[in-house]
């Protein structure tokens, strides 16, 4: 079983976290102004990363917040996380 | 006037034993979910009794109150045998003008007390966490799972766990516990 790093709660089970996509896509402030395509790019295009990847967890069982972890996809290694809402430390790149 | 229902227990009074380790229901009263920025923790410490724990994952305890860290923002308040809308009616009193949620969750949840040497031994048998006391110290609460049912466990001492369920959960959590304690003779 995976160990995430929840900001608040520390290293907890997976099996206390909900998986909630790829971290850092900001919604458009206006949408109405935006073309089909890049509307449907922002609903449903991510970069489906080979490698390290910022993505958003839900320690649902637990504290509930939402926060962001940076995984490497190929080895399920987690490298670290921080609370939602902060900018992608220089150390996780 | 509108007659109220009579509230009846989630779940029998009896106890459930075994070689080292007893689980029993715990006593019913007023339950509390309080979220809010830190002015409105700085006022509900002060109107609750037991200072709000800032720490994550710790309780805190005073005149049979106590005050669970669930999130950031949000606690757990527990006071065994008082009057829900009396509590309630108390501490709306003493927040005046300060956003916060203070939900009534009384009726929502029923507690389990799961004690003895092997009480930990018990609940590993449907929880992920390391139960340890080191890891897992007196005064230590968090929300996590217990087979397939959400919990607030909380450490109240050495070989003590308050178990705080969802109503509808318990009897499930019950027959769960009672199954691992199996093995010792329940």
């Amino acid at each position: 079983m995976l160990l995430i790093p929840c900001p608040y709660c520390g290293e907890r089970p997976e099996l206390e976290f909900r998986y909630g996509g790829q971290a850092h896509i900001a919604r458009p402030e206006n949408p109405a102004a935006l073309s089909e395509e890049d509307w449907a790019g922002f609903l449903y295009m991510r970069d489906n990363e080979k490698g390290v990847h910022a993505e958003r967890w839900r320690h649902v069982h637990g504290c509930a917040r939402f926060f962001n972890v940076v995984r490497d996809t190929t080895t399920d290694r987690i490298l670290g996380s921080y609370k939602a809402g902060e900018t992608r430390p220089e150390t996780l790149r | 006037m509108v007659e109220r229902p009579a509230r009846l227990p989630a779940l029998p009074a009896s106890v459930i034993g075994a070689d080292g380790v007893t689980l029993s229901p715990a006593p019913d009263g007023a339950r509390f979910v309080f979220r809010g920025p830190e002015g409105a923790a700085q006022a509900a410490d002060e109107a609750w009794g037991t200072p709000l724990s800032r720490v994550a994952c710790r309780a805190t305890m005073a005149m049979g109150r106590a005050a669970l860290w669930l999130g950031p923002d949000e606690w757990l308040l527990l006071a065994p045998g008082e009057e829900p809308e009396t509590v309630a009616a108390q501490l709306a009193a003493r927040l005046p003008g300060i956003g916060h949620a203070l939900v009534d969750v009384s009726h929502r949840q029923t507690a389990l007390i799961l004690s003895g040497v092997l009480a930990e031994t018990v609940l590993a048998g449907g929880n992920p966490l390391d139960l340890d006391i080191g890891a897992f110290p007196v005064g230590m609460c968090t929300r996590t799972l217990l087979g397939k049912s959400e919990i607030v466990l909380w450490r109240t001492g050495r070989e003590t766990f308050h178990i705080e369920v969802w109503r509808s959960f318990a009897p499930y959590v019950c027959e769960f516990l009672r199954e691992h304690m199996r093995e010792f003779g329940g």
